[in-house]
């Protein structure tokens, strides 16, 4: 504080007397309190934007540690080893749920009450028979021997080898009775029980059981749809931008365009999506699911963005150039063609991939034209009824199973993946073409 | 199948014309140089022939439903052309079930299953028809061209022509958009409006569109009034902004005036990551780590609050809004003259006095237009209250408590449920409309502020 | 501090001593953007109650100096000041040194005319309320209006001080900001080209102002045209590529310089 006093004292008071300007002046003390008053001031209004910057890293901070703590666990799956030994029924086919039961009760004799059997049964997925009867389609050998084999476990074993119940959760036994805590106590005792990587959650689609569903049906949707919204609105958006930022007449029409396109890029998303189900839906009975549709209306709204982008990087080429092939005497759109547009490309592609991963991430107007849907194939072509990843994110958040809920951490890990890989490459598109002009 | 074919013929046909032309114009132009550059002769020869055959092709394809409706309906007899609307849809619904074999012969009615006949029948001559005249129009086109292929035609000009118009149709594109857009929303909000009035929508306080499901209840009970809607979207954005504004804004001032260069590289690309992250993220994270946060939170203070009470929803979209505010406001802080940063300076103003008394006040249109777009945004936004916010509508102000939004209503309307006579299903359609109206408006509104201000300082 | 506290008495002592002592004393002063040189060990001196016009041809620094006077280049991004600059006897670089304060003893008017986007009440206002000079409103009309007469404006803004200030001609806004300056009671006031946006006949206002203005402030100008130096200045200092050539009376510098690179300047053989 005694600073400021020093400063004060800089100015002789009486010759600020003699210049002043004809009012009294503030005396000295005063003076000083209102510089310290003004520092405060000073120092507090630079407090406020640390806060603030700290405050909005910190969500982002926040959302990511949530979202990666809940999530990495999607990557690893439980599976319990069994010693199964296959016979063949009357069908010719083996009973593959009653081997695993007798698999089980060979590992754990003191077993024999039905209902001991149900609860042990319960720790297995229920798709383990699907799962055996496919290794013994590719390797029909196995069926007459004992094998050991490594199986799927149900879902709450998943969560609770991994951690995932606290202690309030798993009192009152209604997820894990007590036996069934000592048999997979005894099971981890013989390293019968493992994590291992979950290929299945990479490369199945959809299913009702949580540690069946994969997101790879909605990888491919997803592909389908931004393939769909690239080849409709990329063409349509450039050639759009040329017209308006090299060609067209200054008229009302122009204006109009160029009104329609800023105000189309602050439209609600679901807004597209509701022009979708009435327009190609309802009106040009398009399917309805379908990646095709999911594209035509995410290009809708992609073409401001792409529109805005292009036109920026149309006008960042000098007009020299221009003049310089118009005096060659090239036509208009020679001169585009030929000079303006690729020099101008590196800014369009980014602005496309900007646009592009904005589309990857939108889900309301997809729920509009019915790609919520629950859909266990992969879709073969973009006709095909299929879901995108931030609409199986969408389902698997709404969903009552516990077992869901890291899908949906790494659904969206492989989402956030997908669109911090686009936009990489959108930054190093920029700064590889980047012109000084 | 067929059209696959005519469009590969069309093309053949193209690429053939492409080349005589060009081989046309420079045998006959042995002693001059030709007007245009020879390719320019092979481009106007193959739209010749393209060009014609796409018309007729879009023509038939806009007509042809309409016409064997038509044809059909007439075939079925007075008595059935009488019927009423809804009953004529839903027999060419059948019909054309039928011809597809969607529904088996056996089980319907044979009236119907002669229609269906009838009606393979008139596709198959309709398809039939399209390719010929497509082909003849491919023809004529063709020869067309190949008459014009003279040294002192204008080819280049005629292409760049053509060219033009394409790019013209390109940039109608945002026009057709926005009219598919008004047009959807409006034949369905007044078949909306015909059931239900305007008045007991817009103003009505009771929101039950579930009592309406059956057709006879429909206007009954003034179940559609959209107060409690407009109430709880407003409460949400308004929690919204007042979490996004203050952060946004600081940061903004804090990242254009006091940070360092390395710290604005590291804080810009961490916020555009906060920007890019997708709605559906958010909402996730509302509704499994914020919600039960703040429930928790409640609890421990003794208050009750609901588990999708608004005040989540409003923090997670504050969240989201607060890169858009930030990055609009360092925009329009940064475009504020230095000459003005540098006379307060002169005058011995701290770097709060100056941003306080003269950026901000300078920048403040601008920023008002940032705010305005950020609303729109917030009333816009979809997944984050789908996911985080409640379905009933009350009529409330308390945050701690759950609201429903106009965006949560229409994607509860709309999924799932395919029936388009019902108000249920139109109210979505008529909600959407006073969606588009309102952050059509508010965007108007913003461009033009922030338009005005651009001009001010270029 | 309390030494500085010291040494600042001991200071003012001294510069309130006969004989008028230099307000400004500058010795060694480089200055480097982003690594580049542009002042080269520049010594000068600027006397109490004169006008000190620097002149040069463009890029030779004289706005650089100028601007390290208040210390407006620690704005610039990368730009770094080394010597010694005392104002009345203290270095305003030293680390106690607060620049809002300096600033208020040494105001500046910049090239352009840049009114805030206020009135022209509030723009001559805004000094005396952030540096809280006046405690009532009508201290604060009383400094407004003579500042405005001051830099001679008052008699055309008198019956609108409530429009903007960017409402004025190039002209008048230029006297505005000298207003504006002015109003702080600042003891140096700096002038970066003011009449190079402003016609004739604003400039010779402007001019006839600065002589007025002499009497109560130390001023410093950098001005791009020889006559108007001549005109206004009673000393002269010549910059050339960074360098300060040659100070002292504006009559000497004109009529008989040093220097023959001073000479070649005022003849119009380069710059």
């Amino acid at each position: 504080m005694t600073d400021t006093t020093a400063q004060s004292s800089v100015m002789p008071s009486e010759k600020r007397q003699s210049q002043s300007v004809g009012n009294k002046k503030p005396s000295a003390a005063m003076m000083a309190r209102h510089m310290r008053a003004r520092r405060r001031a000073e120092r507090r209004f630079r407090w406020m934007g640390i806060v603030a910057v700290s405050g909005a890293l910190g969500f982002l901070l926040f959302l990511l540690i949530s979202i990666f703590s809940g999530g990495w666990s999607a990557f690893l799956a439980t599976e319990i080893r069994l010693d199964i030994h296959l016979e063949t029924k009357k069908d010719g086919m083996p009973d593959y749920r009653r081997a695993i039961r007798e698999a089980l009760m060979t590992k754990f004799p003191d077993i024999q009450s039905r209902k001991d059997i149900m609860s042990v049964s319960k720790l297995v997925s229920k798709a383990a028979p699907r799962e055996l009867a496919l290794r013994v389609a590719d390797d029909p050998d196995l069926i007459g021997q004992t094998q050991s084999f490594w199986l799927p476990a149900s879902s709450v074993v998943d969560i609770f080898t991994k951690g995932g119940f606290t202690q309030g959760d798993l009192k009152g036994d209604h997820l894990l009775s007590e036996h069934q805590r000592a048999w997979l106590a005894t099971l981890s005792a013989d390293e019968d029980m493992r994590l291992v990587f979950n290929s299945r959650f990479l490369t199945s689609g959809d299913s009702r059981e949580p540690e069946l569903a994969g997101i790879w049906g909605a990888i491919v949707g997803s592909f389908f749809t931004i393939m769909v919204t690239l080849l409709l609105s990329f063409p349509i958006g450039v050639t759009a931008a040329i017209y308006l930022e090299e060609l067209a007449p200054r008229n009302r029409f122009t204006d109009l365009i160029e009104i329609n396109i800023n105000n189309l890029a602050a439209v609600p998303s679901i807004v597209f999506g509701l022009l979708g189900l009435a327009i190609f839906l309802n009106f040009m009975d398009l399917p309805r699911s379908a990646p095709l549709v999911g594209g035509m209306v995410l290009a809708l709204m992609t073409l401001p963005t792409i529109i805005i982008a292009t036109r920026a990087s149309l006008k960042a080429v000098p007009p020299s150039i221009r003049e310089a092939a118009f005096g060659m005497g090239a036509s208009p759109l020679q001169v585009v063609g030929h000079h303006v547009l690729p020099l101008a490309m590196p800014g369009i592609l980014t602005g496309t991939i900007v646009g592009l991963s904005q589309a990857l991430g939108e889900t309301a107007p997809l729920l509009m034209i019915g790609m919520v849907a629950f859909i266990v194939d992969i879709p073969a072509t973009p006709m095909d009824p299929s879901t995108v990843l931030p609409v199986q994110i969408f389902l698997w958040a709404d969903s009552p199973e516990r077992g869901f809920i890291e899908k949906v951490g790494g659904a969206t890990m492989v989402l956030l993946m997908f669109l911090v890989v686009m936009n990489s490459l959108a930054i190093y598109l920029r700064k590889k073409f980047e012109r000084r002009w | 199948m067929g059209s696959a074919l005519l469009v590969l013929a069309v093309l053949v046909v193209a690429v053939f014309a492409y080349r005589r032309g060009i081989h046309r114009v420079r045998r006959s132009s042995a002693t001059g140089r030709p007007h245009s550059l020879l390719s320019y002769y092979g481009y106007y020869a193959a739209l010749c022939c393209i060009i014609p055959s796409l018309g007729v092709f879009l023509v038939w394809t806009l007509c042809e439903p309409f016409l064997i409706e038509y044809l059909i309906l007439t075939d079925l007899g007075a008595d059935h052309r009488h019927a009423s609307d809804g009953l004529q849809s839903m027999m060419l619904d059948q019909i054309r079930d039928i011809a597809a074999g969607v529904v088996p012969v056996a089980s319907a009615d044979p009236a119907l299953v002669a229609a269906a006949a009838h009606y393979n029948f008139l596709e198959t001559i309709g398809s039939a028809g399209l390719i010929a005249v497509a082909l003849a129009a491919t023809a004529i086109g063709f020869g067309q061209a190949m008459k014009a292929m003279q040294p002192n035609f204008r080819a280049r000009n005629r292409v760049e022509m053509v060219l033009r118009f394409g790019l013209l149709i390109s940039s109608s594109m945002a026009i057709l958009t926005t009219i598919g857009i008004v047009l959807s929303l409006i034949f369905e909000s007044i078949r909306f409006f015909n059931l239900i009035p305007l008045g007991d929508f817009l103003f009505g306080l009771h929101w039950s569109p579930q009592i309406a499901l059956r057709g006879d209840q429909v206007a009954s009970g003034g179940s559609f009034g959209a107060i409690p809607l407009f109430t709880g979207t407003l409460l949400i954005t308004m929690i919204a902004m007042l979490v996004a504004t203050p952060i946004a804004l600081m940061s903004a001032i804090y990242m254009s005036q006091y940070a360092s260069a390395r710290l604005r590289s590291v804080v810009k690309p961490a916020l555009e990551i906060l920007a890019g992250v997708p709605t559906v993220v958010y909402g996730f994270f509302a509704a499994l780590t914020v919600a039960p946060l703040l429930r928790e939170a409640g609890v421990s203070l003794g208050l009750d609050v609901a588990s999708e009470s608004a005040l989540a929803a409003g923090l997670v979209m504050g969240i989201m809004i607060i890169p858009f505010i930030s990055s609009l406001s360092d925009d329009v802080i940064t475009a504020v003259p230095r000459a003005l940063r540098d006379g307060s300076y002169a005058l011995g103003a701290t770097p709060s006095e100056t941003m306080r008394m003269v950026i901000f006040p300078a920048a403040l249109p601008g920023i008002v237009g940032a705010f305005l777009l950020a609303v729109s945004r917030a009333i816009g936004e979809t997944m984050i209250v789908v996911m985080a916010a409640g379905l009933a509508a009350n009529l409330t102000a308390n945050p701690l408590e759950a609201v429903t939004t106009v965006t949560v209503q229409i994607v509860t309307l709309l999924v799932g449920d395919q029936e388009f006579d019902s108000a249920k299903t139109l109210a979505a359609f008529a909600l959407g409309m006073v969606l588009f109206l309102v952050t059509l408006s508010l965007n108007a509104a913003a461009l033009k502020i922030i338009q005005r201000y651009r001009e001010k300082y270029d | 501090m309390y030494g500085l506290e010291n040494q600042v008495t001991a200071t003012v002592s001294a510069s309130d001593g006969p004989g008028h002592p230099a307000k400004f004393l500058c010795s060694g002063v480089d200055v480097y953007y982003s690594g580049k040189q542009a002042l080269f060990s520049v010594d000068l001196d600027i006397q109490p109650h004169d006008v000190t016009a620097l002149i040069g041809p463009s890029g030779c620094g004289k706005s650089t100096f100028l601007r390290c006077l208040n210390r407006m280049n620690d704005v610039i991004d990368g730009c770094t000041v080394s010597g010694r600059i005392l104002l009345d006897g203290i270095d305003i670089y030293g680390p106690e040194i607060d620049v809002v304060h300096l600033r208020r003893q040494v105001g500046m008017v910049f090239q352009k005319p840049n009114p805030f986007p206020k009135s022209i009440y509030d723009n001559v206002a805004y000094g005396p309320r952030i540096h809280g000079l006046t405690s009532s409103k009508s201290d604060l009309d009383d400094i407004v209006v003579t500042s405005l007469q001051r830099a001679g404006l008052f008699g055309e803004v008198k019956d609108r001080l409530d429009s903007p200030g960017t409402s004025l001609s190039g002209g008048q806004q230029q006297r505005l900001c000298i207003a504006r300056a002015i109003a702080v009671n600042p003891e140096v006031i700096l002038m970066d080209e003011p009449c190079s946006a402003l016609d004739p006949i604003a400039t010779a206002k402007v001019e006839e102002l600065l002589d007025e203005l002499r009497r109560n402030y130390s001023i410093v100008i950098v001005t791009h045209s020889m006559q108007q130096a001549a005109r206004v200045s009673q000393r002269t200092a010549f910059f050339h590529l960074g360098q300060l050539i040659e100070v002292g009376d504006t009559e000497t510098i004109f009529t008989s310089p040093r220097d023959e690179r001073t000479q070649g300047y005022i003849t119009g053989r380069f710059g």
